[in-house]
């Protein structure tokens, strides 16, 4: 490698004007953890509202605009910022490349985010309140029955959507483009793998939400009839293209946590990875099938009968996939020589507990079920488990995996066991009980709750702010192991693979200038 | 600012990875003062508020962008002849037009979608096909047709009184526009054949043609408004028609003023038999735009 080349500029403006894959990867990992406390801090007032039955410190509407804006900041903010974080630090490292293929719209991309996050939350200080229509905008309450602010947030919803079109287009052309020599398809680590197809669904469903919003816009705005009966449109119509966008986004937001996972559980159980193409084919079926799934969201709605059997049918077979990913993991670890440092904790606690969350989705993808679950909190806990412990858990496990690379420096791993364990104990307090609620027929979305739910909403509520608590932690720690902390080596882990452990620790700021040979 | 770069000390071979540049937050802020404007504008059109601060955000915003644009590629076309970019960078650019294309497909199938879904399920159901058919309590004279010329709630959304004709103007923008996708072809010819002047020639007349397609199409939606009664309010056909229709003409106009800058840039000597791929990402968007324009052609005109 050459060492030649200049570091970072000074000041502020480095940033901003940064056309470095690792400025830009950080960049976009502490906009997401400022993303994660400010939609999580919403959770917190839905979870104190919720603390027992009854209104007690916000007005309903007040509620369904944090309920609204909690789901999308955390979707849109926090959790698909992160992995495009982890995307950027990582991929050119893993795949040999010198940057990302298009630095400047790589910055361009990063950019467009906070401006979005701040014309949506600037919505809650508007007349008429922010959007309060849940994150899913079903139409017609977010047309005829919407708050005007809600022209802003289908603009920021526009510009959320061309930031991930750029950084996706980015993603793909340099897997595609920019690996070393020797670097074949099938000798991709995992991640990169799960990235390159999370970047086609992204190219293949961001357009279609814009469409979506674009429909409202013209609906509320233009005199329009595409969500109005009235005019021979169907409102129905909105939530076929919604969740055509929205299936395949649940799995944006998971396959690169597949990939992370893949990297490390090999790590600490000192073997390769069980079935690695597999592992690959397996990522492309629910890739697939992700497109022909999207009316499981809709079996109460109304559609024909064959569509019930089909949707069902389709969902339940995404099962296999999953089933083979679950297995390969557990089949690496059996009779491993496991140790459990923190990033392996986190994996562990994704397997099992994203698997819970598989399992209650499998029950919500029968229909006839479903009818009793639909818009419970049955579907709030299968949903937050999959998230929390499956994306989230899996973005903690890479950050704590990759720290040491980042900064050069090891963080600490008593107090990031004690992140582990909290996060763990909190998460499910807070979402184990709203798999009985729900099935007791709870409701969601609403701030009042009959009696009978009031012992498991306190448990909730405590787990929440145990949660919630324990993030400021993680941002203790983080910080604490930027600023300093005993040197870390070049690979700070004995059993992990791959290019990026090859580069020194901190990892200089230009790197693979001219690709290294991969055998 | 590009000698600074690690890639220009290394010769032939490395990637070009561009120092800073300021191009991206302008972007982002003439992107954002676009859309706020926009949507002030928006707001205070449909709230009946007589407000122009909208008109001058967005009026700045549209500004910044211009800027941006200009600069922008400017940068790159500066960085491109002085011979920065290797193969591999244009493949780089290759990749990035073409999933940017894919975008744009998907973009144009919510529309269709949302133009099939109305047609064979939504309308239908409307009028009471399937078990479903409950709407017949809210109008129960209404009867489902396609083209839909009465709707559900003719007091809200009163239907069109006529339709636009297939075989008259829309017959004459599509051979207009398939023409000049051959044009187009022919100019990308004569520029690997060296041709300068026949490369020029033919892109102006590809040029001519989309712009005469674009008169066309705003004299149809004059028609449309005036002698039709064909308009965004009258329910699902004229909704789905001027979004598809109107969306696949701003396309068209983006394609055009690509096309235009191929023009110039090819007057400026920029290019060379083997090395274009600016003009050729430019013809790769007017195909995919003749492409939308006959999916358009067949099923919101003809079918």
């Amino acid at each position: 490698m050459s060492d030649h080349h200049h570091g970072p500029a000074k000041g502020l403006m480095r940033w901003v004007l940064t056309t470095n894959h690792k400025d830009i990867g950080s960049m976009y990992l502490w906009f997401s953890f400022a993303m994660f406390l400010f939609g999580g801090s919403m959770a917190m007032v839905i979870r104190a509202e919720l603390f027992q039955p009854g209104l007690q410190l916000v007005e309903p509407n007040f509620f369904n605009q944090m309920t609204t804006m909690h789901g999308l900041v955390m979707v849109f903010g926090a959790v698909m910022p992160a992995f495009v974080g982890l995307a950027n630090w990582m991929i050119p490292m893993m795949i040999g490349a010198p940057d990302m293929a298009l630095p400047r719209m790589n910055n361009w991309s990063f950019w467009i985010l906070p401006f979005a996050f701040a014309l949506m939350a600037s919505t809650l200080f508007m007349e008429g309140g922010g959007p309060n229509f849940g994150w899913t905008f079903y139409a017609p309450l977010s047309t005829d029955y919407a708050p005007p602010s809600t022209t802003y947030f289908i603009f920021a919803v526009h510009m959320m959507g061309v930031s991930s079109i750029m950084g996706a287009i980015n993603v793909i052309a340099t897997i595609l483009n920019l690996r070393a020599p020797g670097m074949t398809l099938m000798k991709m680590p995992l991640f990169v793998w799960t990235w390159l197809i999370t970047a086609y669904l992204l190219i293949a469903v961001m357009p279609v939400l814009a469409g979506a919003v674009t429909m409202m816009l013209m609906d509320i705005h233009f005199g329009t009839s595409f969500f109005n009966a009235g005019g021979g449109g169907d409102p129905v119509l909105f939530q076929h293209v919604f969740w055509f966008f929205g299936h395949p986004e649940v799995y944006i937001m998971i396959l690169p946590a597949f990939g992370i996972v893949s990297a490390i559980i090999p790590a600490f159980a000192r073997k390769q990875l069980f079935g690695y193409t597999s592992m690959v084919y397996a990522v492309a079926s629910i890739a697939f099938l992700s497109f022909i799934v999207w009316a499981h969201h809709m079996f109460t709605v109304g559609i024909p009968l064959v569509g019930e059997v089909f949707f069902m049918y389709a969902t339940m077979l995404i099962a296999v996939p999953t089933g083979v990913k679950v297995f390969n993991w557990i089949a690496t670890m059996f009779r491993g020589s496991l140790t459990f440092e923190t990033p392996m904790l986190f994996s562990i606690a994704f397997v099992v507990l994203f698997t819970i969350g598989g399992f209650s989705g499998l029950m919500l993808s029968i229909a006839p079920a479903d009818f009793q679950y639909h818009d419970t909190y049955f579907v709030v806990a299968h949903f937050h488990y999959v998230l929390v412990p499956g994306a989230i858990f899996a973005i903690f496990a890479g950050v704590y995996y990759w720290l040491p690379k980042w900064t050069g420096h090891m963080y600490d791993t008593a107090l990031s066991k004690v992140h582990f364990w909290m996060s763990f104990i909190g998460m499910n307090l807070t979402f184990f009980p709203m798999h009985f609620v729900g099935l007791a027929g709870m409701p969601r979305r609403i701030p009042d709750y009959n009696m009978q739910f009031a012992d498991f909403n306190m448990l909730s509520s405590i787990g929440g702010f145990m949660f919630g608590v324990t993030q400021l932690l993680f941002l203790f720690i983080v910080i604490k192991c930027v600023k300093g902390g005993e040197k870390a080596e070049a690979k700070p882990w004995e059993g992990a693979h791959g290019l990026e452990w090859m580069v020194p620790s901190p990892a200089p700021y230009h790197t693979f200038t001219t690709p290294p040979d991969v055998k | 600012m590009a000698s600074e770069t690690q890639g220009a000390n290394e010769g032939e071979g490395t990637y070009y990875v561009p120092a800073q540049s300021k191009w991206p937050i302008v972007a982002t802020v003439g992107l954002f003062l676009t859309l706020v404007g926009a949507g002030m504008m928006m707001n205070s059109m449909s709230a009946k508020v007589d407000d122009p601060t909208g008109h001058y955000v967005f009026f700045a915003g549209a500004l910044v962008m211009a800027y941006m644009l200009f600069g922008w590629f400017g940068d790159v076309i500066r960085e491109s002849r002085s011979g920065l970019y290797s193969a591999q960078m244009d493949r780089s650019f290759r990749w990035g037009m073409g999933w940017f294309i894919f975008s744009e497909v998907m973009f144009f199938s919510a529309f269709f979608g949302a133009l099939f879904f109305v047609r064979f399920y939504a309308v239908p159901w409307l009028g009471g096909e399937g078990e479903k058919g409950v709407s017949q309590l809210l109008w129960p004279g209404f009867t489902p047709e396609w083209p839909l010329m009465n709707n559900p709630d003719p007091e809200t959304f009163k239907g069109p009184a006529k339709l636009v004709d297939p075989w008259t103007l829309p017959l004459i923008n599509t051979i207009l526009l398939v023409t000049s996708s051959v044009t187009c072809t022919k100019a990308h010819h004569a520029l690997v054949a060296d041709n300068r002047s026949s490369t020029k020639n033919w892109l102006a007349i590809t040029l001519v043609l989309g712009f005469v397609f674009l008169g066309v199409q705003g004299y149809e939606y004059y028609h449309a408004y005036n002698d039709l009664g064909l308009t965004l309010n009258s329910g699902i056909y004229g909704s789905t028609f001027f979004m598809l229709t109107g969306f696949h003409g701003a396309h068209v106009t983006l394609g055009a003023v690509m096309l235009l800058i191929m023009f110039i840039r090819i007057s400026k000597g920029h290019f060379t038999a083997k090395n274009h791929f600016g003009f050729e990402a430019a013809a790769w968007y007017w195909h995919f735009v003749d492409v939308v324009w006959i999916g358009l052609f067949l099923f919101v005109y003809i079918l």
